[in-house]
């Protein structure tokens, strides 16, 4: 939304306004801006202050953008007990300079090395956690079963009847696939699963890290698939414009009748007026038989910053955060997947579906931009959006990517 | 502010100090009392001014030889970050973009001349058109940015929908390479032109009616009487409206990152924007890189800073 921009200044504004707290007070920062994630996180409070009365909780509500910038404010100058924040690579400056907390003891204490299984390796780094994951979703193209049904057309399992579905679609006026790209990760999403399905997660994970060429041929087979959704026009003309709830509509009206997102776009789809017949989910088809089926799980967390100064209870509202009671309550509200494998299944038909998918999955990954590091992330996604908009320029994009690989992983 | 009062405290508690001691040590500050009190008074702005302006640039041009994340150690790599500069493709695209703005934004000057002679009659309620002439440079830049982000925004903008109408092709402005940061300017103009215009109607305001008059009776109307007799009384504002017009061009910031984001790919990035993103944006945090971007911007506002403060110098000599 454009107006993230506008609140990141408000949010900055507020964190200098925020005083040291009281003792015996638990202070929360944290980024829960949208509608569902606030209510998720007041839950998650009630359910605390049920558990331990004695504790008084400050929660600073920060809004989504104007986190990214504030947390390093607020670690270096003047930390709160509990933050949020994200998993993998996207932790790490965090972690090397020494601004998390270590909470390796509460994994152990409570035996989370079994129950948070699916989010072991997200959670670490050099052999220590870092972290308390609570929530995550499943990546995968959602689309109009009414619209399906009246083109006649089957969920696609494989890269050629999508091709021929989005055809089909284009065939019959609309766009296949709405996508916003205006703040760029949107883009990311695409690069993982075609590179995830062409080339396989062991070769994602070597290239996100750094060990791979971004001109390495595989590479250049990626955009050459890419291409050919790219270059028929199966992609909302003005992508680069709008941000991916500006999408939203397109899809809701039936001018684009496939998203591929994450799960939580299944909210605003239904704000927008579709019912819960209308949307349906699939699987990001196979590209290259035979390689297993990895998938994009963006993982979400809260950490204990190195300055807190109410250690004590940060550690028991963590150790909260990882019940399976806890977990259960949040992310039905959340309407994504707990973390903890003892929580209670879900009714909901699209996490239903997300659960037994990424419990088949191969491996899970956390997204682009939380898999490669901040800057290649930056320059990579801005890579895929001038392709998108530009297709041929490919080689120049790819040479530029490759020029950032060199300076960024020394 | 608490900042401001408490120097002030303190100089004045150091006046008074001093006083106190005239009587008893009545000798050195009595003969130094007429050099030392102009220090004094000028203290608490030079050490805002130094503290806030001057040590930040000297800080900024040390950080630039620097590897830094901005919260792990420092790495000196001497002048790295300025021959990665050299070698960049997106500096030198928000350097192109920087140069655009510089010179369309200029158009605000003679725009905002003729809107000022424009309204500068007297008619009922000119006030009140004044006024409304004035509004877009009262409300935020931020206001500015969303509004023409609407306004160009394809599908539902008003100006997507007149260009659709006139030649069927719908152009999303904002999302083109080749007019975004046209239609960023655009969106910065309307505020600038209304900037220029108030101040061009204060110095119309000044205008000696009996030159006018004389300028009249010798013959001269419309070009030649603005050309000749006007536009020289109009210097000062003139030399006003460039003044902010360029700072205002070099410093644009806000509307790029309201409107796009910089995007799309990094196309309607300028300095300013660039150095924010590769220091301080979600991506960034490579303070080194963004500190030398700093100090280019820098050297190029030097340039300008440096012709208007010797014209300025000039001009003092003469009167």
């Amino acid at each position: 939304m454009i107006s993230f921009k506008a609140a990141t200044g408000l949010a900055l504004g507020y964190a200098l306004t925020m005083s040291a707290a009281l003792a015996g007070e638990l202070v929360i920062n944290s980024d829960q801006s949208d509608p569902a994630p606030k209510k998720a996180m007041e839950t998650l409070l009630e359910g605390f202050k049920a558990a331990h009365p004695d504790v008084t909780i400050k929660w600073n509500n920060f809004d989504h953008e104007g986190y990214k910038s504030a947390i390093r404010n607020f670690l270096t100058a003047d930390a709160p007990d509990v933050v949020s924040w994200y998993s993998g690579n996207r932790m790490a400056p965090f972690v090397k300079a020494g601004l998390f907390e270590d909470v390796t003891d509460l994994w152990t204490e409570n035996k989370l090395d079994d129950q948070l299984k699916s989010a072991v390796k997200s959670m670490e780094i050099d052999g220590k956690k870092w972290g308390i994951p609570y929530s995550y979703y499943q990546w995968g193209i959602y689309y109009r079963k009414d619209i399906f049904a009246e083109q006649g057309i089957t969920p696609p399992k494989n890269w050629a009847e999508l091709v021929a579905a989005c055809e089909k679609i284009k065939a019959a006026g609309m766009t296949p696939f709405a996508i916003g790209t205006k703040a760029l990760w949107p883009t990311g999403g695409w690069f993982d699963y075609l590179n995830l399905r062409v080339n396989g997660y062991e070769f994602h994970m070597d290239l996100t890290a750094g060990k791979v060429p971004y001109t390495d041929p595989k590479v250049k087979a990626v955009f050459e698939k890419w291409a050919e959704l790219v270059k028929p026009g199966y992609f909302l003309e003005n992508h680069a414009a709008i941000d991916w709830q500006d999408a939203i509509p397109q899809f809701v009206q039936g001018k684009a009748p496939m998203y591929l997102m994450g799960n939580f776009a299944v909210a605003a789809m239904k704000d927008g007026g579709l019912k819960e017949e209308q949307i349906g989910f699939l699987q990001f088809p196979e590209i290259t038989a035979g390689i297993p089926m990895a998938e994009d799980a963006p993982t979400e967390s809260f950490h204990i910053p190195s300055g807190a100064k109410n250690k004590e209870d940060a550690r028991k509202f963590l150790a909260y955060l990882a019940t399976p009671e806890a977990q259960t309550k949040m992310n039905e509200v959340l309407g994504q997947l707990p973390v903890n494998n003892q929580s209670a299944k879900s009714n909901d038909p699209f996490l239903k579906a997300g659960f037994d998918m990424l419990a088949n999955a191969y491996a899970l990954a956390q997204f682009y931009d939380r898999d490669a590091p901040a800057e290649m992330a930056k320059v990579g996604m801005e890579g895929f959006q001038q392709f998108m908009v530009k297709p041929d320029n490919v080689d120049a994009i790819l040479e530029r990517l490759e020029k950032a690989r060199g300076r960024i992983y020394k | 502010m608490p900042a401001l009062s408490s120097a002030q405290i303190k100089i004045l508690s150091k006046v008074a100090a001093m006083s106190s001691t005239v009587s008893a040590t009545s000798g050195f500050w009595k003969r130094n009392q007429q050099r030392l009190a102009p220090w004094l008074f000028l203290a608490p702005g030079m050490i805002m001014f130094s503290i806030y302006v001057i040590i930040p640039i000297f800080q900024s041009i040390w950080i630039s030889f620097y590897d830094w994340d901005g919260l792990g150690p420092k790495t000196w790599i001497g002048l790295g970050n300025y021959v990665e500069l050299l070698d960049d493709e997106a500096f030198y695209t928000s350097l192109k973009n920087n140069i655009l703005w510089l010179v369309l934004y200029l158009l605000a000057v003679p725009a905002g001349l003729a809107v000022a002679l424009f309204l500068n009659q007297t008619v009922t309620g000119i006030r009140l058109y004044k006024s409304l002439f004035f509004f877009p440079f009262v409300i935020s830049q931020v206001v500015v940015g969303l509004i023409f982000t609407w306004f160009y925004a394809p599908d539902f903008g008003l100006l997507s929908a007149l260009i659709k109408t006139l030649t069927g092709q719908s152009i999303a402005i904002l999302a083109d390479e080749r007019y975004v940061t046209l239609g960023i300017i655009a969106a910065g103009l309307w505020p600038q032109i209304a900037y220029c215009m108030i101040l061009y109607l204060t110095g119309l305001n000044n205008i000696n009616p009996e030159q006018v008059e004389a300028a009249r009776m010798d013959g001269a109307r419309g070009w030649s009487l603005l050309w000749n007799i006007i536009l020289p009384q109009l210097g000062p504002a003139t030399f006003i409206a460039i003044v902010v017009t360029v700072i205002g061009a070099l410093r644009s910031f806000d509307l790029v990152s309201i409107m796009t984001d910089g995007g799309p790919y990094g196309s309607s990035r300028v300095l300013s924007f660039y150095m924010y993103e590769q220091a301080l944006s979600e991506y960034g945090y490579r303070m080194g890189y963004g500190a030398a971007i700093a100090v280019v911007l820098f050297m190029i506002m030097m340039v300008f800073i440096t012709l208007f403060i010797v014209r300025m110098l000039m001009r003092e000599r003469h009167a």
